[in-house]
């Protein structure tokens, strides 16, 4: 039999035998196992080594709790560091290996901190390491972080799904214990929406790893007999394998399901885990409690467990850690625990009581009075040094070491929105507060209700409380009574290397050396000592670092304080938080109406923000994307070139006050606007400072059409929504985001209006005096498909943007290349749009930076005293009208071949460079076509009064520095000709 | 006591009995020449600056709970002096060279470790602005560096190269940026304040300010009155209540950021990154455990946690930008409060209440600014002028129009 | 969080966007304000711990823009109102 530690019964199934690999070396296990458990059974109880000294670790629990028991599961792009064994559900062919040791976990070079810990005690850290000082980042830093750290991950993408779900009820019920269980069966049998969500992949709690009964039956078949009953109940969702990992706001709750972690590979299309948001009516915290260790000297080797996991391990498991144990104890509870491992054939050594009146056993010797005052055994406990009543020590022999110091209620998401537990003197342990998340109430062991019976009945009694339900309530099983109280025992006197928190090495001789150097209020001792703050967040050590603090500072526990728990309940996977939001789909993608046409045409595309937009159209010839976008530049100059200008948020404001509503909006007037005309407009923000502009076309009386730009779309569509509502709610007008409703191309060049001809019905008189520049109207197109035309032009050429309904995009850009055939027609992308606004000296959003005002744009004047316009006052401010304010001009090199780089900075001419001599920034930069060098559009000090003037661009961080002239930013037909003709 | 080599080896050998408080516990005197209200970075590094440069020693800092326990505890430690703006950068980088001498200056290991940090660049326009950025940082005498794509791929090959919604294009290091052991930074101050005679009171809350003709005498606090030459307040997230006692508005609104760390993993990132397409920045601890964040909550808050969907767009920023930490666990959440003012940067100056001062409004910014807002904060309340690295940040800037705006967001404070 | 819509019922928080104090409702007249009225309008906040009564815009959703009464410590929510029906109360002054 390889299953060395194997004992009878338990809630797995024997029939069936699974292999896997721990460290190399394969073992067998059950269906039902956690790798712990199986590993128990199989003899071996070392299975990690601690985080500072390194010293050999086996489980101390058998469940979340878990400090020591952590593995890295999995391997190659699935390697799962720190997880822990204790939770770890067995499968055919898992693979497992320790952590944090070299060269192997028996034989822990490392181990040698073990011997230095006097060195390494409590912030040391912050002590030394400062000598020479330049050693610390080249020298100490990097041997610390090369030891610390646990599992590593694989480096390589995560290869699973996770998903999100949400869900609702009426009641949530946190954990499927006694009190859980009873909850949910009272909820459920009144009809309410209910869901269980439980962490365990077996519902039950402590009922699965106890022998006493409920109703005369086993609890483990009580409890399987009352989830089989939930499960016909069409209203109760039973949610196992769930943990609950964080109260939030109103009733939300965060719970991750593990719907694939028990087994290889996920199935396909599965995911590994869902992250649920679940909105609760009204909650039940039934969470358990959690058993308490006892410090004392060296009582971290492996075999040394809390005596109830001990007792799980060899109920539910049908596993021990040694054929021969003994308890360590201050409660009645460590009795069962020898009690049951007795039953199961386990050879009891004794168990040691610190009560003097302790109950006898027939069984088993009780050491009355006695405490555990040290341990032996290097890589798994060989004996217990035990100090009886009388001061005489005695050896015990013994592999494992049941060690009880009482409960503690599981009240972690009591306090997610800051509550704070409240002391209970009868149990010595701090439960639920008053001030617990609303909806929520506290069921069973996590309310102090710690015997069976209590249990279930405190589970009907919330349900029933909770929704309110009305008549006689049912009667609750009979189970055991026994009434629980605790004596704190913390720690044996005279220990010093004690372990409180195993996983992070903190000891009592650190909790000690914390308080002699003044850190003694609750949150300073855990930031000094760190006490609490590795993987299980101190689930099983903080209460003793608190009591130890509160005898040495001579206060109560609770006059110290809690610590605050925090979510997650338990460490939650960052894949599951995220979900299917990573890669591609990290945020949704937009694509234009012509999208799949300049696909077609191979064009390479650009992000912006969340649309995809043609950057440029490359030839097959064509090798440097430079030459696709200057031909594209001069080919549209020179005939006709087509952009797909979609992505330009559109609102439609209708109504009768459109007018006096677009006044308020723009800084420059709008109510006298002619039908059929457009105007441009910048809209500031309250500051004063411009925020966007556009234009907007008054196709009605009572309807403009107004344009921003694509990045700022939401924003502007938000603010007019705003001032609307919050402002001006009186107006008679409307604003509707008509982005994605119509498809809109910008047709520029002097061909554009010949080619558009072609494609507009002929009763759109299309010369220059029947649509001259800056008109628009309702048309229609190919033959009665209604559109919008707008004389507009960015690029400064003779140009229309023409908008037709979204379905119609497609067809009207293939329209607009086929009929544009004979004039040469382009498709230009966006690399090819901002040259010619530059080109242009268009401002955009790189002019456009949130800190520019209308002065700097050189549209100060634009901003009208006539009436009040949102902006109008604060842009009156000094700072927004110093003399010497930046203000946009055009530089170009003196030197034809040299580089304009965005970003770089403006100097004089002459003298030293640096932040005292700044004079401004090149805002935007291309290569010019059509001047055959580079241009930039930049903010320049007083800049409009030093056209001509020479000076530097220097950017040191791209190490360019080129003498440049200030010229007029409108670099092609400055006068307008073009787009007026 | 002073730490050396020499007492950490003798104290190891001789139990570690010669330890003494980091700093005493005294009861408040009647009266200082200065109180500074706020026991945490800030308010302890003004109190060591006020000690040890400008040789004020009557000097109480009071603290309503612990020291240390607000942002300074709850911050994801990162160092730097990325700035943009000449109102700012001068200041920030003053700043960093302090850290750069903090530890033996205090004699306390706070860990400086400048493993630099990067600001990933995702479009043109991005890579536009932090080309500016990265020239006004040099010339100011701060350091910057331009990083190809290339570079970035053999520095970080573990990011999202191939598969991203928003490609790579370059970044913006800081190679002087990097981490601090943040609670150590509290408490080296504490210790080095302490030691030069300042009176640091715990557990002592302000109930409010004695104003009597325009004047500030004193506070009134849970433990009495307490007479003060000079008032400072530095109570980061706090401000707006704070001030209030005062009769005063701010221009401030308080908001909750949270932050997230894993559990402990072997190396894995050298540095700080930041994903410029997502809300996400990350480092990882001396301890190992990955420290990470993104934007506020963004609603008012002085709740110290905030909600999922939060936790969720951060995480979904990381597994974006760095796929293989999927499996990697989130330890850890919590919430600060943040002083989030009306152009995303601080205060430091004078109030219109003769001897009460202001240090305020930092935003998610302000522990990078802890030794220079010390600095600054001494150097104002005891010669009564701005410091030269901190004429920028005065109250009358959004009178005057003279905002310090780096992200160009205009006077919405959760969105700086 | 959750806040209940008064047109269409309790909505995820996420469906939002926050703006601010509700008092940015309260825009200055522009004919009698002075600078100082328009600093206090655009920068000062009274930031209370407590009570709030914010802005939220329905992003997600209807565009309607909300004013929530929201506790600042403890996130409760115990009113919400349509904007346009405060501003009207308010009398349109802008």
């Amino acid at each position: 039999m390889t299953q060395k530690n194997r004992l009878q019964g338990g809630q797995i199934d024997r029939a069936t035998s699974w292999k896997f690999h721990f460290d190399g070396k394969q073992y067998e296990g059950h269906p039902g196992d956690t790798l712990a458990s199986a590993l128990l059974a199989n003899n071996v109880r070392l299975m990690g080594r601690s985080f500072k000294y390194h010293r050999p670790r086996g489980p101390l629990t058998a469940g979340s709790e878990e400090p020591n028991a952590i593995v890295q599961l999995r391997g190659g792009a699935r390697q799962e560091p720190n997880t822990r064994a204790t939770t770890a559900e067995l499968f055919n062919g898992l693979m497992a290996k320790s952590q944090n040791r070299f060269p192997s976990l028996a034989f822990d070079a490392m181990a040698i901190n073990d011997r230095f810990s006097n060195f390494l005690t409590a912030g040391f850290y912050y002590k030394t390491f400062m000598w020479p000082a330049a050693f610390w980042e080249k020298i100490y830093e990097p041997i610390i972080r090369k030891a610390a750290g646990l599992g590593a991950l694989s480096m390589k993408e995560d290869p699973d799904v996770y998903d999100k779900g949400f869900r609702h009820c009426d009641l949530l019920i946190i954990g499927a214990g006694p009190s859980g269980l009873m909850a949910a069966l009272t909820a459920g049998r009144a009809g309410s929406d209910v869901i269980l969500a439980d962490e365990d992949f077996r519902m039950g709690g402590r009922l699965n790893a106890e022998t006493f009964g409920v109703d005369n039956m086993t609890g483990a078949d009580w409890a399987a007999q009352t989830v089989a009953e939930l499960r016909t109940m069409p209203n109760v969702r039973l949610m196992p394998r769930t943990t609950v990992i964080g109260a939030f706001d109103h009733g939300i709750y965060g719970a991750v399901e593990r719907v694939s972690d028990h087994i290889h590979t996920p199935d396909a299309g599965k995911p590994r885990q869902i992250l649920w948001r679940i909105y609760a009516g009204k909650t039940i915290l039934a969470a358990g409690s959690t058993e308490r260790p006892i410090a004392f000297e060296n009582n971290d080797r492996p075999g040394i467990m809390l005596a109830a996991s001990l007792r799980a391990y060899a109920n539910r498991w049908a596993a021990t850690p040694a054929q021969r144990i003994a308890v360590f104890t201050n409660n009645d509870d460590g009795h069962r625990t020898a009690a049951d491992l007795q039953a199961k054939g386990v050879k009891i050594a004794a168990v040691v009581d610190t009560r003097a009146d302790a109950p006898r056993s027939d069984n088993f010797e009780v050491l009355q009075g006695a405490q555990v005052v040290d341990t032996k055994g290097r890589l798994g406990l060989t004996f217990a040094e035990v100090k009886l009543a009388d001061g005489t020590m005695r050896t015990l022999e013994c592999g494992a070491l049941g060690v009880s110091g009482g409960w503690n209620p599981n009240v972690h998401l009591t306090c997610h929105q800051r509550g704070r537990p409240a002391w209970n003197e009868d149990l010595a342990a701090f439960g639920p507060g008053a001030d617990l998340p609303p909806g929520m109430s506290v069921a069973g062991a996590a309310n102090g209700d710690m015997s069976t019976h209590g249990a279930l009945s405190s589970g009907i009694k919330a349900a029933r409380a909770a929704l309110g339900l009305k008549g006689k309530a049912p009667k609750a099983p009979e189970a055991e009574d026994t009434p629980v109280t605790q004596t704190p025992f913390w720690y044996v006197e005279g220990c010093s290397r004690a372990w409180l928190d195993q996983q992070n090495d903190v000891t009592v001789k650190d909790v000690k050396l914390s308080h002699q150097e003044g850190f003694r209020s609750v949150e300073h001792l855990k930031r000094y000592t760190t006490l609490g703050m590795a993987t299980d967040q101190g689930k099983t050590s903080n209460m003793g670092g608190l009591a130890i603090m509160a005898e040495l500072a001579g206060k109560s526990i609770p006059e110290v304080g809690t610590t605050i728990f925090r979510p997650p309940y338990t460490p939650t996977a960052i894949g599951t938080l995220a979900g299917r939001m990573r890669g591609q789909e990290f945020h949704p993608t937009r694509l234009t109406p012509s999208h799949f046409w300049a696909k077609e045409r191979g064009a390479v595309f650009v992000e912006v923000g969340n649309w995809l937009r043609a950057q440029w159209f490359p030839l097959p010839q064509e090798t440097h994307w430079r030459e696709s976008v200057d031909r594209e530049v001069s080919q549209t100059r020179a005939s006709v070139g087509v952009c797909d200008c979609t992505t330009l948020g559109k609102i439609d404001v209708q109504g009768v006050d459109a007018a006096t509503f677009l006044n308020k909006i723009y800084c420059n007037g709008f109510a006298k606007l002619a039908v059929g005309k457009v105007r441009y407009g910048l809209m500031l923000r309250e500051d004063g400072i411009a925020m966007d502009d556009g234009t907007a076309a008054r196709l009605a009386e009572d309807h403009f059409v107004v344009t921003t730009t694509t990045a700022n779309a939401g924003r502007v569509y938000q603010h007019m929504e705003f001032v609307r509502q919050c402002l001006m709610p009186d107006l008679d007008v409307q604003l509707i985001s008509t982005t994605e409703a119509w498809a809109q191309y910008a047709v520029a060049g002097p061909n554009s209006r010949a080619l558009l001809q072609k494609i507009v019905d002929p009763d759109t008189d299309m010369s220059n005096e029947g649509f001259p520049f800056m008109a628009c109207a309702n048309i229609t197109v190919c033959g009665g498909l209604r559109a919008r035309l707008f004389r507009i032009s960015f690029s400064g050429e003779l140009a229309y943007e023409i908008a037709v309904p979204a379905r119609y995009g497609d067809a009207l850009m293939r329209r607009l290349m086929s009929e544009g055939e004979e004039f040469n027609v382009v498709p230009y992308g966006t690399e090819a749009l901002g040259v010619m606004r530059i080109e242009k000296g268009h401002a955009a959003g790189n002019e456009l930076n949130g800190t520019t005002t209308a002065n700097n744009l050189g549209m100060g004047r634009m901003v009208s005293k006539a009436k009040d316009s949102i902006g109008s006052k604060l842009s009156e401010r000094p700072g927004l009208n110093e003399t010497d304010a930046l203000k946009l001009v055009g530089v170009r090199p003196v030197n034809d071949s040299d580089k304009i780089t965005a970003g770089g900075h403006m100097m004089n001419a002459n003298g030293e460079m640096n932040a005292a001599t700044d004079q401004g920034y090149v805002t935007s930069a291309a290569y010019s076509p059509s001047l055959g060098c580079m241009v930039g559009l930049a903010f320049v000090k007083d800049g409009s009064e030093r056209m001509g003037e020479r000076m530097r661009l220097t950017s040191p961080v791209t190490d360019l520095t080129v003498d440049v002239e200030v010229v007029s930013a409108h670099f092609v037909d400055p006068e307008g000709g073009r787009q007026r003709a | 006591m002073r730490y050396s080599g020499f007492k950490v080896i003798k104290e190891a050998l001789t139990g570690h009995k010669g330890w003494t408080p980091a700093w005493r516990d005294p009861e408040p005197q009647s009266h200082y020449d200065i109180v500074i209200i706020g026991g945490g970075g800030h308010g302890l590094a003004t109190a060591h600056y006020l000690a040890s440069v400008y040789g004020k020693h009557k000097v109480a800092v009071i603290e309503k709970g612990w020291i240390g326990g607000g942002n300074v505890g709850r911050n994801t430690t990162i160092i730097r002096s990325n700035y943009l703006l000449d109102g700012n950068e001068p200041f920030y980088e003053m700043s960093l060279k302090l850290w750069e001498g903090l530890e033996q200056d205090l004699n306390y290991n706070a860990m400086i470790s400048q493993r630099g940090i990067m600001n990933l660049i995702h479009s043109d326009a991005q890579r536009d602005a932090f080309v500016r950025r990265g020239n006004a940082m040099m010339l100011n005498g701060a350091d910057a560096e331009y990083l190809d794509l290339a570079a970035i791929r053999r520095e970080y090959p573990f990011l999202n190269f191939d598969d991203a919604r928003f490609p790579i294009k370059g970044g913006l290091a800081q190679r002087r940026g990097g981490t601090v052991r943040h609670d150590a930074v509290a408490w080296g101050y504490a210790r080095a304040a302490d030691s030069r005679g300042v009176d640091i009171i715990q557990n002592c809350e302000v109930t409010g300010f004695r104003i009597e003709n325009g004047k500030c005498l004193g506070v009134e606090t849970s433990k009495g009155f307490i007479g003060a030459g000079k008032v400072g307040c530095a109570v980061a997230g706090n401000s707006g209540r704070l001030m209030s006692k005062a009769g005063m508005r701010l221009p401030i609104e308080s908001h909750v950021l949270q932050a997230f760390v894993s559990e402990g993993l072997k190396p894995v990132l050298p540095g700080v990154i930041t994903f410029g397409a997502g809300h996400f920045y990350v480092s990882q601890s001396d301890k190992g455990g990955l420290v990470f964040g993104g934007d506020l909550d963004g609603y008012n808050s002085y709740a110290q946690r905030g909600n999922l969907p939060v936790v969720e767009d951060v995480c979904e920023g990381g597994m974006a930008i760095m796929p293989m930490i999927g499996r990697a666990r989130l330890l850890r959440m919590w919430g600060g409060i943040m002083d989030m003012s009306m152009d995303g940067s601080p205060i430091i100056d004078r109030t219109d209440i003769d001897g009460l001062y202001f240090n305020g409004g930092w935003c998610y910014g302000g522990f990078k600014a802890t030794p220079a807002s010390g600095y600054a904060f001494a150097h104002l309340l005891a010669n009564d002028t701005p410091h030269e690295t901190a004429t920028a940040y005065r109250f009358d800037r959004f009178r005057t129009g003279h905002m310090i705006d780096e992200k160009g967001q205009g006077n919405q404070p959760n969105l700086h | 969080m959750i806040i209940n819509h008064p047109l269409l019922g309790p909505r995820d928080s996420a469906e939002f966007v926050y703006l601010g104090d509700a008092s940015l409702m309260e825009r200055p007249d522009p004919e009698t304000a002075s600078a100082e009225d328009w600093h206090a309008y655009a920068y000062l906040r009274d930031n209370p711990a407590g009570p709030h009564r914010e802005l939220w815009w329905h992003e997600g959703g209807d565009r309607s823009w909300l004013v929530v009464t929201r506790n600042t410590v403890t996130h409760e929510i115990t009113k919400v109102e349509m904007a346009r029906d405060v501003a009207r109360k308010l009398g349109s002054k802008a």
